[in-house]
């Protein structure tokens, strides 16, 4: 089983549209691959509005904890105000409360309470789901707002997507990362046999790509780049093989701005069904045969 | 004032509405914060002259060997799992360290100090039209970006300042929370998409948590459908301006053009968005 992991540094360059046209040429008869999904992007997670999943299980995903205090046992001493770095202790009318949004759980006030005043409280953070759907069971999750721990959730969508690869005997896992470089991609890359970076031939999709380009090289995972709306400038197309070239790394796609793209997906539907024979199913069908020559073509 | 402006979905155009915004106040001299450390953009489109710079750090633990005894009392109260003892040995992971400072506190040997980490950077000056511009930038590889967001929002690089534009990153977990607190008034910009829609709602969630006014930008105004306009309505979150789609505008900005420069038929349009947020903000003290 191999791992691919779709990411791009920039929100918005295409990375959930061309994960879901993949896990759709997956599924094609000719030469198909069987799979399994997962939606890392869990703070606005998209897939499962085109993939129609059904037979969905939630399960509740505990991350994190916030301190609170017990006014009964509180003796005003104020020495949690005093060790507590995330400013998260106010003094109010009613005494010192927490503020549970800038708490980090870290427990000093915890421990330097004298009176036994405080405890930590476990917080549902937000829940993780499988689900089935026509393209092969989906792992999607939804950080509730507000909540840290975005990368301890991805880790854990990420464990359960592989056990379930791993014990349906499941060519390969797909996942749909995250944008930016922070914690949730780097749980989203770990572990990935390939990073497929989504970039946009904009200065910012380029300023971008090079950040994440150079993440995922800090964790040693191997990178090839899709140039989506390749058309938008040819000058940053230009930028974009040349840096490629430089760093040697493969442009396994370059896909034109189609139009069929969005409406496509107004519909709930990805461009690979909508509009097959389209400008951007094309070249989406030449990425996958790429893609899977590289990943899997030494098993074969 | 200050003003966030974010986005549940990436590459709504985030950027694009809060550099206008900038570049159409400029003659208030605004301050510009681009606080999405992991990816940040806006100097592509502000060019300033960077000329004030400091690093990020946090305050990890280094043990004395010396005076440590293996008692793995650190271990025990860390909740990240950042201090971990092996028979004597103690070892550190500064990935994840929070930085509070516990190990240190409850040490009974005083084994414990902390030394600086590094996290990531700042920046600031000045754009040619006079917005004063600071940014924070995550080192590659670090995985926590509040704490450089929280340390750019402390910076004051130009001294404290009246009108503060916060661009924010993608997303609605801790590193956008960071970014909307204590902000007068949040703009939301979405697209008129099943994705654009679907994260807006969680926006707007985490909005009135914070109990954070806000209103929405349309961008790509026709590329999709009714459903944002009305959710909006049904939501009673006003939709303050419109940008249709348009080829034209999104090829100036892959050319690191900004809209307003681009298109100068925007910036009275920009002006009276900047007007009318400030009235809705001094109508709600009013009603406070």
């Amino acid at each position: 089983m191999k791992q691919l992991v779709v990411l791009s540094g920039k929100g918005g360059t295409g990375k959930t549209s061309i994960a879901a046209a993949l896990s759709h040429l997956a599924n094609d008869n000719g030469g198909g691959k069987s799979i399994v999904l997962a939606d890392a992007d869990v703070d606005a997670a998209n897939l499962e509005l085109i993939l129609s999943p059904r037979d969905t299980k939630v399960e509740e995903f505990w991350g994190g904890q916030i301190a609170e205090i017990d006014q009964r046992l509180c003796a005003q001493c104020g020495e949690c105000l005093l060790v507590c770095r995330f400013e998260a202790i106010r003094e109010t009318k009613e005494g010192y409360a927490v503020d549970p949004i800038s708490c980090e759980g870290c427990a000093a006030c915890y421990y330097v309470c004298p009176s036994d005043a405080i405890s930590l409280k476990e917080q549902i953070a937000g829940t993780w789901s499988r689900s089935d759907s026509p393209l092969g069971p989906l792992f999607h999750a939804a950080l509730r707002p507000a909540q840290e721990n975005s990368g301890k959730l991805v880790a854990l969508l990420k464990q359960h997507a592989r056990l379930r690869a791993l014990d349906d005997d499941r060519d390969l896992l797909i996942v749909d990362g995250p944008p930016g470089i922070g914690c949730p991609v780097i749980s989203a890359v770990s572990g990935a046999d390939m990073a497929l970076i989504v970039v946009e031939p904009s200065k910012a999709g380029v300023h971008d790509m090079h950040r994440i380009m150079e993440t995922t090289d800090h964790f040693g995972v191997a990178s090839v780049v899709c140039i989506n709306k390749t058309d938008l400038s040819i000058e940053g197309s230009e930028e974009i093989e040349a840096y490629c070239r430089y760093k040697e790394i493969q442009i396994v796609g370059a896909i034109p701005f189609d139009s069929e793209i969005p409406r496509a997906m107004a519909q709930g539907q990805s461009v690979i069904t909508f509009r097959p024979d389209g400008p951007a199913s094309r070249a989406i069908r030449k990425m996958w045969r790429r893609i899977v020559d590289l990943l899997c073509g030494s098993d074969e | 004032m200050i003003l966030t402006i974010a986005s549940g979905k990436g590459g709504t155009g985030k950027t694009t509405i809060a550099t206008s915004l900038a570049l159409a106040i400029a003659d208030e001299s605004p301050l510009y914060l681009d606080c999405d450390v992991e990816a940040p953009n806006a100097h592509i489109f502000l060019k300033p002259t960077f000329d004030q710079s400091r690093a990020v750090t946090l305050p990890i633990p280094v043990v004395d060997g010396g005076r440590c005894d293996g008692c793995g009392r650190c271990a025990e109260v860390c909740q990240y799992h950042a201090i971990v003892v092996i028979g004597a040995k103690v070892l550190v992971f500064p990935e994840l360290c929070h930085g509070c400072g516990s190990c240190t506190l409850q040490c009974p040997h005083t084994a414990i100090e902390e030394v600086p980490y590094r996290l990531g950077m700042l920046e600031a000056g000045l754009s040619k039209e006079g917005i004063r511009f600071a940014r924070g930038i995550l080192d590659i590889g670090q995985p926590m970006a509040v704490p450089i967001i929280r340390a750019l929002q402390r910076w004051h690089p130009f001294g404290e300042m009246e009108t503060i534009i916060r661009d924010a990153p993608p997303g609605v977990s801790c590193p956008v929370v960071e970014t909307m607190s204590g902000a007068d008034f949040v703009l939301l910009v979405t697209e008129p998409t099943p994705f654009g829609l679907h994260d807006l709602r969680l926006a707007v969630q985490l909005t009135s948590e914070l109990g954070v006014p806000a209103g929405v930008v349309v961008n790509r105004d026709g590329i999709g459908d009714q459903r944002v306009d009305e959710y909006c309505q049904s939501a009673d979150i006003p939709i303050l301006i419109r940008i249709p789609f348009d080829d034209r505008i999104g090829r100036a900005l892959a050319c690191g053009k900004n809209l307003v420069e681009a298109f100068p038929e925007y910036l009275p349009r920009f002006r009276d968005l900047y007007t009318d947020i400030c009235d809705r903000i001094i109508e709600r003290e009013a009603v406070r």
